[in-house]
């Protein structure tokens, strides 16, 4: 039977089209635009090609070369994210209670971090880790170990990756959570009927179980920390030097401390590309596994 | 192998009102093939997880071959179980899942290997051995569950939870075979959960039929077909299920409502409590000569046709022998030998 065909029904996604052009598509295309361009004062443009891209992937170049410097401290900075807070979310995740009171005790516990600002987060942190006043900061000098975030830049990286794990964690967690509880009883009866020890369980049952949920989480946590601003500019400001200026902090400096647009815009375009392309490589492997597993139900359906 | 008994094990679960499993006392002999029959929450789940150990029975004890195992957790009972939905370990192969309880136990791979290939050989599932167990069919999953119980030679007991929940119809009638197959071929203890009958007849020697509870008849398949010992029993064995009318009883006769005599086989003591006859469907014939009934409808089955009827006012289904037209005065024999009586829903032995 042929399907009805109706061309109004364009009309009803017109809507939708135009919020999309007006929140997102308008205003990239006018950093596309910018980013072909060089900017003087007076509002004056001269058009440059391709010459900023040429420019910022050159690490040889004044802008490539702290292009690339900010690069790698944000992509060692994301990868150290992921290595403490998947981990150990899923460590958390697994010793929580099952049933009781202690369910919605920890779970609200647990999301307290996330409800908070980023910018609120990053003064607790500045607070909290001042070598003079704060109580993580004086503890551990009071301990004899020399730390000062603002002069030492293992300090300062070592605080900012302490305030992310603080902060995002429970995310991992909360999502495992979800994750096991999923997994039915079932599964657990027939392990102890297979006298699997706590590890075995944990390989054969819960860790595929997770699989899914862990996708997300680590889609979202590195999205989340390749493009981390407030928290790290609110403590450390980027510094001491340039140790904590990560991609995000460096286009702010570059758009809005120097104003040179073309540049600034030819970075974001960059930016974006190098989390769509991460990402896309990321679910694209992840999910592979998946993919043939539906291709092998189809088979199975065929014979 | 081994032989299972209970020792007046009774279960309430926490909170809940009154006893999911009431006390009861009962053996299951080493390799028998065993069927719980009932409908949902009779307790035949709750007993099964009684004897796998992952549900520890609030009363009594579990014995395997004599010794108690009430307080033994589940991997230390050496029992098997087969679930509802299909359970296996998705990253691996079907090697690796029938090897997953061999490994946990510390058998050396080389022997391991042989057991498995064993027993992939005799569930058919040797030339699925290297596939991922996650690509499979519901009944090939089902396979390998069942075969996660048989690698081990030392298995106690076989349990499966309505097995055949998620199979579809055309597979489980194969399933089901090769089951009592490998019941023949592997003489181990098999204990089977289901509320369908025909799951429960064709599979098990005996069959435990279990309400609210209470184990209310075990037998065979047979018998539990020609000797109900309980309302219940006839009620939910056979299709349509027996049929109960209330009577009065004189010596060797009954005597129905509506004052109709019919001789019984054997004559009863004075009885007290609510007194019915019973018969199956399958042993009361509409003819021409014998009690007077109203047929309300006929039900074709395909293979045979059952009369509803109305016998002095009560409900009654009988069988309409083949060829047969509906009489324009139909009358209902019964085979005397096939009636029983029953007072407050348990059979009564008659006298002789």
């Amino acid at each position: 039977m042929a399907k009805p065909r109706d061309d109004r029904a364009w009309g009803l996604v017109l809507p939708v089209l135009l919020l999309v052009a007006f929140s997102a598509l308008i205003p990239m295309m006018t950093v596309v635009n910018y980013s072909v361009q060089d900017s003087f004062g007076n509002n004056q443009f001269f058009w440059n090609g391709t010459g900023w891209f040429r420019e910022l992937l050159d690490p040889s170049t004044d802008l490539g070369g702290r292009f690339f410097d900010a690069l790698w401290r944000t992509l060692l900075f994301s990868g150290l994210c992921l290595l403490i807070e998947i981990p150990l979310g899923i460590a958390v995740s697994l010793t929580l209670p099952r049933r009781g009171w202690g369910v919605a005790a920890s779970l609200v516990l647990l999301a307290l971090p996330l409800l908070i600002p980023w910018n609120v987060v990053g003064t607790i942190w500045q607070v909290f880790a001042r070598r003079d006043i704060g109580l993580l900061g004086a503890a551990v000098n009071g301990l004899g170990i020399e730390y000062n975030y603002a002069q030492d830049p293992l300090a300062a990286w070592i605080t900012v990756v302490a305030m992310d794990v603080w902060h995002w964690t429970s995310l991992v967690v909360l999502l495992c959570y979800a994750g096991l509880r999923a997994i039915p009883d079932a599964y657990y009866q027939a392990a102890k009927v297979d006298g699997a020890g706590a590890w075995a369980v944990f390989r054969a049952i819960q860790l595929p179980k997770l699989q899914r949920v862990l996708t997300i989480a680590v889609l979202l946590r590195f999205m989340d920390s390749f493009m981390i601003y407030t928290e790290p500019f609110v403590v450390t400001g980027g510094g001491p030097g340039n140790a904590t200026t990560f991609l995000s902090i460096d286009l702010v400096k570059l758009a809005l401390g120097q104003f040179d647009l073309g540049k600034a815009a030819a970075m974001s375009i960059v930016y974006n590309l190098i989390i769509l392309t991460v990402c896309w490589v990321f679910f694209a492997t992840t999910t592979r596994g998946q993919s043939e597993a539906v291709q092998g139900a189809g088979q199975e359906a065929g014979r | 192998m081994a032989r299972i008994a209970f020792d007046r094990l009774a279960h309430a679960y926490p909170g809940g009102a009154g006893h999911a499993l009431k006390p009861m006392d009962m053996v299951w002999e080493d390799a028998g093939a065993y069927a719980l029959l009932g409908p949902s929450g009779c307790g035949k789940t709750t007993l099964l997880n009684i004897v796998s150990g992952l549900i520890r029975p609030s009363a009594g004890r579990v014995l395997f071959n004599g010794a108690d195992v009430t307080a033994l957790p589940t991997e230390r009972r050496n029992v098997a179980q087969v679930f509802q939905f299909p359970v296996v370990y998705d990253t691996m192969t079907v090697r690796e899942n029938l090897a997953f309880p061999l490994r946990n136990r510390g058998m050396p791979a080389a022997p391991a290997r042989a057991r498995v290939e064993h027993v992939a050989g005799l569930l058919g599932l040797a030339r699925d051995l290297d596939r991922r167990a996650r690509n499979l069919g519901a009944d090939e999953k089902q396979k390998i569950s069942l075969g996660r119980g048989l690698v081990r030679d030392d298995v106690a007991a076989i349990l499966f939870d309505e097995p055949l929940t998620v199979i579809d119809p055309h597979l489980k009638w194969e399933l089901r075979s090769r089951l009592k197959e490998l019941h023949r071929q592997v003489p181990v203890t098999m204990i089977y959960v289901t509320h369908d009958q025909t799951e429960a007849l064709t599979f098990a020697d005996r069959v435990v039929v279990m309400s609210e509870g209470e184990v209310v008849q075990v037998g065979t398949p047979e018998a539990l077909f020609d000797r109900p010992a309980h309302r219940f029993v006839g009620h939910f064995i056979g299709s349509p299920g027996m049929n109960f009318l209330s009577c009065a009883l004189l010596g060797a006769e009954a005597i129905l409502p509506g004052g109709a005599r019919i001789a019984l086989p054997r004559a009863y003591p004075a009885l007290g409590g609510r007194l019915e006859l019973g018969i199956r469907p399958e042993f009361a014939s509409l003819g021409a000569e014998g009690l007077p009934v109203a047929v309300q409808r006929i039900e074709d089955l395909g293979r045979r046709r059952i009369a509803r009827l109305d016998l002095a006012g009560q409900p009654f289904a009988a069988s309409l022998p083949e060829g047969m037209p509906v009489p324009a005065e139909p009358r209902l024999r019964l085979d005397p030998a096939r009636l029983h009586v029953y007072a407050d829903g348990r059979l009564v032995e008659g006298e002789g």
